[in-house]
């Protein structure tokens, strides 16, 4: 890395936006250097994507200066952004799936841009090779996995000669093996002077990677630091203030009897471009946590609408909560029988985003409060209120809209809502995605409570972190196969990343076609 | 410098405001269109909204007019609630007044007291198959039900015609396409003296309150509610949708053959072509004037009768057409919607441009 006596790459000085009813960026400066990876570290809503959406032109700053190589410029649109020698990877990826990398990436440049480089597409395999990115030109976009489109984000910066590359979360979509990849890369960029503007929740890859960090909250820069001198612990602490409790080492616990059990449940997709799930076989015990890890759009929903009762097909004999067959019955009626179950989507699905937190509330949780067919209003909203106590929900009361709540905040309401129904069996769903430290902590703990009362816990997340933590058995989904089940003592990250690649596959299965696993998962 | 800016939360004022605005609007918009073609802007907004209320017979038909508007729009307003883009409620209403009339036309010499439970029990029921065909499409097909209840209206019509031009006409009424007038046995109670109110409008004004009372107070309201603001959300808690479609549907379905039924069993006595001068189209307006809230609704009906009463009384009065009154109601529509845009945004003004 090299820092000294040279000019700051890019200079953000006192950076304001504010939107209507909230001060998204208050007065933020920061400068990077040539080569140097700085993290910009938050919770959610402290002002990391309007700040980088600042700099690449998307978001225009009510006050303040971006010096850009020394001087003053102002970036009024991406494409400005993108001829000062700027790349922005988002985290959701902007790719026509129908095209080809080499097209894609063509669409991105300018003419004079095109003229410059010549034949495009020897100048991605001869960038690719340089990289070791792994970009074929002449690929479908939609036949590409995850980590592979990714790459093709990068090499579309890259092509423009990029000299500062910003990462929306980059890693939350990939394998372990595909993250030490990218960081391979980056590494790379970062020795040969490209800066990198890094987002990122999860620290333990902050520390790894970066050379100095930036800790947003509530909008305003509280902290910088040089990660590698710290834990991950400690950066989380100067995220979220010092109430950040040690959200690690908690007991593992065995299950006792089986609740629910799966056997050889097949099933085709009912989207055209969903995964079918292929003779998927586990049973869940009360008063364990059974983590599934797992690539988004391997199976993990198919998997979840089948046993939530939301895919209406009927299943009978496949599926059984405590020896009684379900797979007959609509969601409803499971969830009469003691089943409940958080949601990937908070807002649109596991809550109705314009009714109020207690209308929420009897969206799942009617027990106790419908007389008659009628509701018993009152009762909802006392208990409503008490449970936004129990959980620290940040919000007005039990009016509050569902909409008016930040991500995390609504996530502990949903948690709450369906652990207060005491269920014999809590389906969970990345329930800590894009929530900040302080909440997952409390989330985590409602968790490993509800399970050391004796329910049964099956929790599908991207996070493989998490689910080393929490879970006390684990497997992994590809392609709609499920892995063998293991004991999280006698596992370790790596075979969990490999099988979230689908190397069981080979031995359990014959019957793929020629497709890789992680190529159909994203079709 | 004028920008729109989406407002954090939907403004409450604007909730209510909106409404009263469009009406403003639509009046402005009156007084420019009725200086044009030379009429005094001020006669024709007294003859349209106030002269129908000047006088006892005068409010008397405003009632009669408004039972068939509210009946339609507490169903409607249910359906909309619900997601259900229900155009067909004056199909409905014409199935209802055709069912209704048959059995009319079958106890017009008897004396028996079942005779008009009889009649109206048939054109609910009559109403309520208009409106399952087009759902049954809908849950097995997944056709436009926006669509075929639109097509299910002409149907409904055309059908009608038939009828009084064939099996129901009136054997001594002169080859005139009319069904004979029902016995008195079958007609609906006068509920005043001298008037033509009769028991439709204590049915509307029941409906709205037993749609007031389903939507707020009970378990299947809600359920409405969730499914129609957030289907996926509906579905992960376990309601069933196509429960909840029947059940609209059918009660939208009822109300509008009810009022059907109330209109030829009351003010009209008989069967005839022009059963309607689309009271279920312009339900659809008291629907959503009334906010979708069957309360809403009876105040939204009284003033969507008042401008049906204030259209007959000014081209008696003032030789304007009769075509007005429709003019308005789409104005109206136009402006509410338009207006509604507001309560999630708002204009903000700048000094300058800012880009």
């Amino acid at each position: 890395m090299n820092t000294h006596n040279s000019v700051s790459r890019l200079e953000l000085v006192n950076i304001t936006k504010q939107y209507p009813g909230c001060l998204a960026n208050d007065n933020i400066s920061i400068t990077l250097m040539p080569g140097e990876i700085h993290a910009l570290l938050g919770e959610n809503g402290a002002g990391k994507s309007t700040l980088v959406k600042s700099i690449y032109g998307v978001v225009s700053p009510d006050k303040g200066d971006i010096i850009w190589d020394g001087r003053e410029v102002s970036i009024k649109s991406p494409s400005i952004a993108r001829d000062l020698g700027i790349g922005m990877v988002f985290q959701h990826f902007s790719l026509f799936e129908t095209l080809t990398v080499c097209q894609n990436i063509e669409l991105c440049l300018s003419k004079t841009q095109l003229v410059n480089i010549g034949d495009l597409a020897s100048r991605i395999t001869q960038l690719s090779e340089e990289y070791g990115l792994n970009v074929n030109p002449s690929r479908y976009v939609h036949s590409l996995s995850i980590g592979e489109r990714q790459r093709v984000e990068i090499m579309r910066c890259l092509v423009q000669s990029v000299k500062l590359l910003i990462l929306d979360e980059p890693t939350s979509v990939l394998t372990p093996q595909e993250v030490a990849g990218l960081f391979v890369v980056l590494r790379t960029l970062s020795n040969e002077g490209c800066s990198i503007l890094f987002i990122s929740h999860k620290l333990h890859e902050v520390t790894e990677i970066c050379d100095k960090a930036t800790i947003l909250r509530g909008g305003k820069v509280v902290d910088t630091c040089v990660p590698n001198e710290e834990t991950p612990a400690s950066i989380a602490k100067m995220m979220v203030g010092d109430l950040a409790e040690q959200d690690a080492g908690y007991a593992k616990k065995e299950g006792t009897e089986s609740v629910l059990c799966v056997s050889s449940l097949s099933l085709e997709p009912k989207q055209p471009f969903g995964t079918a799930l292929k003779d998927i076989t586990f049973d869940l015990k009360s008063g364990e946590i059974l983590g599934i890890a797992g690539v988004a759009g391997n199976g993990q929903d198919e998997l979840m609408a089948i046993i939530s009762g939301e895919d209406e097909r009927n299943i009978k004999s496949t599926l059984s909560l405590s020896k009684q067959d379900i797979g007959h019955l609509h969601a409803g009626e499971r969830r009469k029988l003691g089943m409940a179950y958080v949601p990937e989507e908070r807002l649109g699905r596991g809550a109705v985003p314009e009714m109020s937190l207690s209308e929420n509330t009897l969206l799942t949780h009617s027990e106790g409060f419908i007389r008659n067919g009628l509701v018993d209003w009152q009762s909802i909203k006392d208990y409503t209120t008490t449970m936004i106590a129990k959980y620290k929900v940040k919000c007005h009361g039990e009016f509050s809209e569902a909409k008016s709540l930040s991500g995390g905040n609504l996530q502990k309401f949903i948690m709450g809502r369906e652990i207060g129904q005491n269920p014999k069996v809590l389906i969970c769903a990345h329930p800590t995605w894009g929530v900040d430290v302080g909440a997952a902590l409390a989330i985590h703990q409602a968790l490993l409570e509800l399970r050391d009362q004796g329910a049964a816990i099956l929790l599908i997340s991207e996070d493989i972190d998490e689910l080393f933590l929490l879970a006390d058995r684990m497997s992994a989904i590809c392609d709609g196969h499920l892995s063998p089940v293991v004991k999280t003592e006698s596992t370790n990250i790596d075979q969990i990343g490999q099988w979230m690649a689908g190397t069981f596959i080979d031995n359990k299965s014959v019957s793929i076609s020629n497709t890789t696993p992680a190529q159909k998962a994203n079709s | 410098m004028i920008r729109i800016q989406a407002r954090t939360e939907p403004s409450s004022l604007m909730k209510v405001a909106s409404p009263l605005l469009a009406i403003t609007l639509t009046l402005i918009f009156g007084c420019i269109l009725f200086s044009a073609i030379g009429k005094s802007p001020t006669q024709a907004l007294h003859v349209l909204l106030i002269a129908p209320l000047a006088d006892s017979y005068n409010i008397g038909e405003m009632f009669v007019k408004m039972g068939p508007l509210l009946l339609c729009a507490v169903g409607l307003s249910l359906c909309y609630r619900a997601n259900m883009w229900n155009i067909g409620a004056e199909g409905q209403l014409l199935a209802g007044a055709l069912g209704g009339s048959a059995v009319a036309l079958y106890f017009i010499d008897s004396e028996s007291s079942f005779a008009l439970p009889m009649t109206l029990l048939a054109g609910i029921i009559s109403g309520m198959l208009w409106a399952a065909m087009p759902t049954f499409l809908k849950l097995k097909y997944n056709s436009n039900l926006i669509l075929t209840t639109i097509m299910f209206n002409y149907i409904a019509l055309y059908l009608l015609i038939w009828a009084v031009h064939g099996p129901l006409r009136d054997p001594e009424g002169f080859g005139f396409p009319e069904s004979a007038l029902f016995s008195d046995n079958t007609l609906l109670p006068v509920l005043f003296e001298s008037s033509r109110i009769h028991l439709g409008i204590v049915f509307a004004l029941i409906s709205g309150v037993i749609g007031w009372f389903i939507l707020s107070k009970t378990h299947l309201g809600f359920q409405i509610r969730v499914f129609g603001a957030d289907e996926p959300a509906a579905r992960y808690a376990g309601f069933s949708g196509k429960k909840l479609s029947w059940l609209v549907m059918l009660f939208a379905g009822a109300l509008a053959g009810l009022a059907g039924v109330s209109e030829t069993t009351g003010p009209i006595g008989q069967l005839v072509p022009n059963v309607s001068p689309g009271y279920g189209y312009s339900a659809i307006i008291v629907a959503y004037l009334g906010r979708l809230h069957p309360l809403g609704a009876i105040l939204a009906a009284v003033f969507m009768a008042v401008l049906y009463m204030g259209g007959d009384l000014a081209q008696i009065e003032m030789g304007i057409p009769v075509a007005v009154v429709s003019m308005f109601q789409g104005v109206l529509l136009f402006f509410l919607l338009a207006c509604d845009f507001f309560i999630n945004n708002r204009l903000a003004f700048t000094n300058q441009a800012t880009n």
